[in-house]
């Protein structure tokens, strides 16, 4: 099971951070400050992975990272994962985050945290693999981004032209039609913005 | 097209993190956050309803402080009621708020279920989607309760998209994990094993991972996933590279949910149904195969993929431990990558071979890269690695590469990281105390670890030393020898001289005939570190001052002025300033008799478990600690089973006893040699009892052994370093209703008959006792066989001796062994007689020795004779019982080739009858 997913930038700036166990706002620091000062220490080209000794309360955990260029990413994980398959899932992980931001940066996953949280979110959930095949996990962020932007051009429009809308009333027309039909009036009423 | 444009962020949120960047000092940016919490607490207690744009960024805000390191402690019900939203983006933020900072106990959590059951009945996938992920994020008690009965209904059910019961696996996974009594084991598991037939190989995939877990605690539940998963795996191994399309990655077919199906695989042994067993074998051969052709791309993508599916492969391999074939291979590939140039295969492989050294296949083969393991210990630039390093040496050590690998380990010790020291020093201190054939070579390895790494040995570890030189006295005159010349180090660590004061307080004497270490020398030695030192060394000096005043009585005054001296007896702390007030006064008043007896040397310390050992265990955590020892006498006392059927191996058993003639003590009127299995009637195995009424606890593992004999016919019953019983039994059936039984025996389940064998059994002979036994009807209990075994008291061994046959020293050992030397007794004046007392609380037990040397051939005759009569011995007693007169042991030692158990034998047959019990059907 994989504990914790932590990136980081080379000073130590938490960029995304994610606990699959229940610890306290305090630990969960004092964990990101440790594993940045196990991981900085250490040269590129040398293994990676390493024993993160009583971090997790328990001897049975290890930290599986990778460094790309100004971001670290690191997975603790416990016995039950393999260590390269790991290192293939960050591969996977980071592939992914390169195809939907074009080129990721650090920058991105500052600004689109909760991209990148709704990405993670169709790899891994729960500490558990989901998915590996990355044309899977991007068809499904395109799936959810198509669904935001339908929404996102009405809820930025005046809330009567919204209410107008809902009150056309197509609750049981089936959910991807519906969006269809809404996407085209997009237009004319972004305009009252 | 990128899935995200980055045109569609949310403004307010941009500039706040710009700001926060912006920021020049800690305390801008704090100043700026509960600016910023202000504005969104404000914000979300207004009158004004907030439309799902401006909740979505406040609770993007939210996140992005939380990231940074500051409690969020509100927005929890907004974050909630986002979840009832009708829209998408209102409804994930707010799961996802929820996920990140929701803890497992809130009082939210009763509203958050209610949303996540509405959502799970939409039958919307994506709805449904996000409250699975929830639920399998936050994996809490209550919603165990709540919706475990539920998801394997969604997942099992025929309708449920792909990527529903993907999730729904996890989650299903997540929950088993938190809360294992709340999912309820039913129809669904068998149509959950089918999943691992599933078109689509993500919902495979989860599926493994459930099924794994699950099978861990439910093996029989799940036994019909072997078969599955071996052809599922037999198809992604033997498919082209691009026949599973999507889920190929750098041309490796599905690296993931290989490694997957061979983890669930080793929730089981090997397959039973020869062909599912053929069809893995040859999974693994291709997998072994794929290794050695060319790689297909040069990315190190590729070549992960393929190793993270061949180490699990070995894995299998090694958890198996069925084919030596394959492990021989498995071995070999290790073997190749010890010496990649990628560190993390090197790192895996030191790793998996740990595991495969404990393999009795593959031990050898293990053993032969013991160089390549220990230039990887010099060379490694990775801490990580090196660690492993020391864990594979330590695995693949044994009596035949101690010396070397301590060695090394001690070399490297020297430059080793501080992290790992002290684990490497409690490892180093069980190698040598477990593989010493040389106790002086043990004494001068700790020494060297106390010299290299002082800081780093535990208490447990110069406690052992201390132990160990106490109960063999053949290493004490040089461990006492060893220890001066230690400390003339001008700078010795304190544990040094812990260890040095201990022994030169007991042992000292044995060289203070040297005029280089006499008493004032020692004394002065050891007194110049004593100002140096904390309060608890000097405490254990003061003791080994007035070990000396009895030791050495001519530096009585001299240590007497030490101990009045004020920095002593006005000393601060209370426990030094006690001790000196108390040795001063014991030295003066007391007489040299009772100064004798109170200061005493120590009593042997009764034999356990290394203290070290339980120590590392608890280190590492139970189990990762494999001792090969164990697991080799587990098999083969299961081969010596099958060996040899019915075998009772009793140890030198000797000739009558000639102690009569010693000094008319009187033999020992006990009986010998009581005839072997008397036919009683019930079928207690009840080894070494000569009272019904002294019994002691069941050997270790006879249960064990108990066990095996449910599903087997032959087999070792019973097995101690005395007696080894195996069983060998046959069954027929009679067509003939037998004439035999007898009125009086009818109303008994079992008849039985005994054939009369030879009542003794020489030394490392065999006796068969044939024993019929007829089923006369059906009973409940398993019944009970006593066999009732005596052995002699006296006993008698020959041996070589190593060193010149010196009457003089041979008699000084007799002393030294703690007997009395009894000249002019035997009518051989060249023999040596003695006798001695041994003490026990509740009894006296008298001892006799006599050594006949025959100078010609260069070799002893001993004869011991123990008079003990109704004296019941466990056998743990009788361990300490030989230590008690273990100055013999050591003498043997002296003489021969140490082998521990074998004199332990000699005293086991020569003390007394002893009391071991084995129920057994």
């Amino acid at each position: 099971m994989i504990n914790a997913i932590l990136v980081f930038n080379n000073h130590g700036k938490p960029r995304l951070v994610r606990f699959y166990q229940h610890l306290a706002e305090e630990v969960q620091q004092q964990i990101i400050r440790e594993t940045f000062h196990l991981v900085l220490k250490r040269d590129d080209h040398i293994c990676n992975f390493l024993e993160c000794g009583s971090l997790f309360g328990g001897s049975d955990y290890k930290l599986i990272y990778r460094h790309y260029a100004t971001l670290y990413f690191v997975f603790c994980v416990d016995s039950s994962e393999s260590e390269l398959g790991i290192l293939d899932l960050i591969q996977v992980f980071v592939e992914t985050l390169d195809k939907c931001f074009e080129n990721v940066c650090e920058l991105d996953l500052i600004f689109h945290m909760d991209k990148v949280h709704h990405i993670l979110q169709e790899v891994v959930i729960g500490g558990m693999v989901l998915e590996t095949n990355m044309n899977e996990i991007v068809a499904q962020v395109e799936a959810q981004s198509k669904l935001e932007k339908a929404e996102g051009g009405l809820s930025a429009a005046p809330s009567r032209a919204v209410s107008a809308v809902k009150n056309i009333n197509l609750p049981e027309i089936p959910r991807n039609i519906n969006i269809g039909d809404i996407n085209i009036k997009v237009p004319n009423l972004s305009q009252f913005m | 097209m990128p899935a995200v444009s980055k045109g569609d962020g949310m403004r307010g949120l941009a500039v706040f993190i710009s700001d926060i960047r912006n920021c020049k000092s800690k305390e801008a940016e704090i100043k700026r956050i509960n600016k910023e919490l202000a504005n969104i607490r404000s914000k979300f207690k207004g009158d004004k309803a907030l439309d799902g744009y401006s909740k979505k960024k406040y609770v993007c805000k939210l996140l992005f402080i939380f990231l940074l390191g500051h409690d969020i402690d509100f927005g929890h019900m907004e974050a909630v009621n986002l979840l009832s939203s009708n829209r998408y983006t209102e409804k994930q933020i707010g799961y996802l708020f929820i996920s990140v900072l929701v803890n497992s106990n809130s009082e939210l959590i009763r509203l958050i279920n209610n949303a996540i059951k509405n959502d799970l009945a939409s039958r919307n996938p994506t709805f449904m989607g996000l409250a699975l992920h929830c639920i399998a994020n936050v994996g809490s008690r209550e919603m165990a309760e709540a919706f475990a009965g539920e998801i394997p209904k969604i997942l099992v059910a025929g309708d449920t998209m792909d990527s529903v019961k993907q999730s729904a696996a996890l989650c299903l996974l997540r929950l088993y994990r938190t809360s294992p009594d709340l999912v309820p084991m039913g129809d669904w598991t068998s149509r959950v094993v089918h999943l691992l037939n599933d078109q689509h190989l993500g919902v495979v995939t989860a599926a493994t991972s459930l099924i794994t877990t699950l099978a861990q605690k439910n093996p029989e539940e799940f036994k019909t996933s072997v078969s599955l998963a071996v052809s599922r795996l037999s198809r992604i191994v033997t498919s082209a590279s691009t026949d599973l399309q999507d889920y190929t990655y750098y041309f490796v077919p599905a690296p993931w949910l290989s490694v997957k199906l061979l983890r669930l695989l080793q929730c089981y042994p090997p397959p039973e149904d020869p062909a599912v067993r053929g069809r893995l074998t040859e999974c693994l051969e291709t997998i072994l195969n794929k290794a050695q052709e060319p790689p297909k791309s040069k990315k190190v993508q590729h070549s992960n993929a393929k190793n993270a599916v061949l180490f699990e492969a070995i894995s299998l391999i090694i958890h198996h431990d069925s084919e030596p074939n394959l492990l021989v291979r498995a071995c070999n590939q290790l073997g190749q990558f010890l010496q990649h140039r990628e560190t993390n295969l090197r790192y895996l492989a030191l790793e998996s071979m740990c595991t495969l050294a404990s393999s009795e296949f593959s031990h050898e083969a293990v053993k032969t890269h013991i160089e390549t393991v220990i230039n990887a210990l010099k060379t490694e630039r990775d801490v990580s690695v090196r660690q492993r390093a020391v864990d594979l040496l330590y695995a693949m050590c044994d009596r035949s590469n101690a010396q070397q690998i301590v060695a090394e380990m001690l070399n490297y010790l020297e430059t080793a990281d501080y992290s790992i020291r002290e684990e490497i020093v409690l490892k180093v201190a069980i190698l040598a105390e477990k593989y010493a054939v040389d106790y002086t070579w043990y004494v001068d390895t700790i020494l060297n670890l106390i010299r290299i790494a002082g800081d780093y040995v535990s208490e447990e570890v110069w406690y052992r030393v201390i132990q160990i030189v106490i109960n063999r006295d053949d290493v004490q005159g040089y461990a006492a020898k060893t220890v001066f010349e230690a400390l003339q180090a001008p700078a010795c660590h304190e544990n040094l001289v812990k260890v040095g004061g201990y022994i030169l307080g007991e042992f000292g004497n044995l060289i203070a005939g040297d005029p280089r270490s006499s008493p004032l020398i020692q004394f002065n030695l050891l007194h110049s570190k004593f100002h140096l030192c904390s309060v608890p060394t000097r405490a254990l000096l003061l003791s080994t001052y007035i070990k000396f005043v009895n030791l050495f009585p001519e530096i009585k005054t001299t240590i007497q002025d030490v101990l009045r001296s004020d920095s002593q007896l006005k000393n601060a702390d209370v426990e030094l300033q006690q001790r000196a007030v108390e040795y001063l006064r014991l030295s003066t008043i007391a007489s040299t008799d009772i100064l004798a007896t109170v200061l005493e040397e120590m009593p042997p310390f009764p034999e356990r478990e290394s203290s070290i050992l339980a120590k590392l265990k608890k280190k590492k955590g139970p189990g990762t600690v494999t001792d090969l020892e164990e697991i080799k006498k587990e098999r083969s006392s299961d081969m010596n089973g099958s060996a040899e059927p019915t075998s009772v191996n009793a140890s030198a058993v000797s000739t009558p006893s000639p102690s009569a003639d010693l000094l008319g003590l009187g033999a020992a009127p006990l009986a010998n040699s009581a005839p072997p299995p008397s036919s009683s009637g019930s079928l207690l195995v009840d080894v070494f009892s000569d009272s019904a009424s002294a019994v002691a606890p069941l050997a270790p593992g006879s249960d064990d052994n108990f066990a095996r004999f449910v599903c087997k016919n032959n087999g070792v019953l019973f097995e101690n370093q005395l007696l080894q019983i195996g069983l060998k039994s046959e069954f027929r059936q009679n067509l003939v209703i037998s004439s035999l039984i007898s009125f009086l025996n009818h109303f008994l389940c079992l008849n039985l008959q005994t054939k009369p064998v030879d009542p003794t059994v020489d030394g490392g002979a065999q006796v068969q006792q044939v024993v019929n036994i007829e089923c006369v009807s059906d009973f409940m209990e398993a019944p009970i066989l006593n066999i009732q075994f005596s052995p002699k008291q006296e006993v008698q061994n020959i041996f070589k001796a190593k060193h010149p046959m010196d009457a003089e020293i041979t008699k000084a050992k007799i002393i030294g062994f703690g007997s009395a030397l009894l000249e002019e007794v035997d009518p051989n004046p060249a023999n040596f007689v003695g006798a001695g007392i041994i003490h026990t609380k509740s009894t006296q037990i008298g001892c006799l020795l006599r050594l006949e040397p025959n100078l010609q051939a260069q070799k002893w005759l001993v004869t011991m004779d123990v008079m003990t009569e109704n004296l019941a011995i466990d056998l743990v007693f009788l361990q300490k019982f030989s230590r008690t007169i273990g100055p013999f042991v050591a003498f043997q030692v002296a003489n021969q080739d140490f082998d521990h158990k074998h004199s332990l034998k000699i005293f086991m047959s020569s003390s007394c009858s002893q009391v071991g019990r084995l129920a057994k059907c």
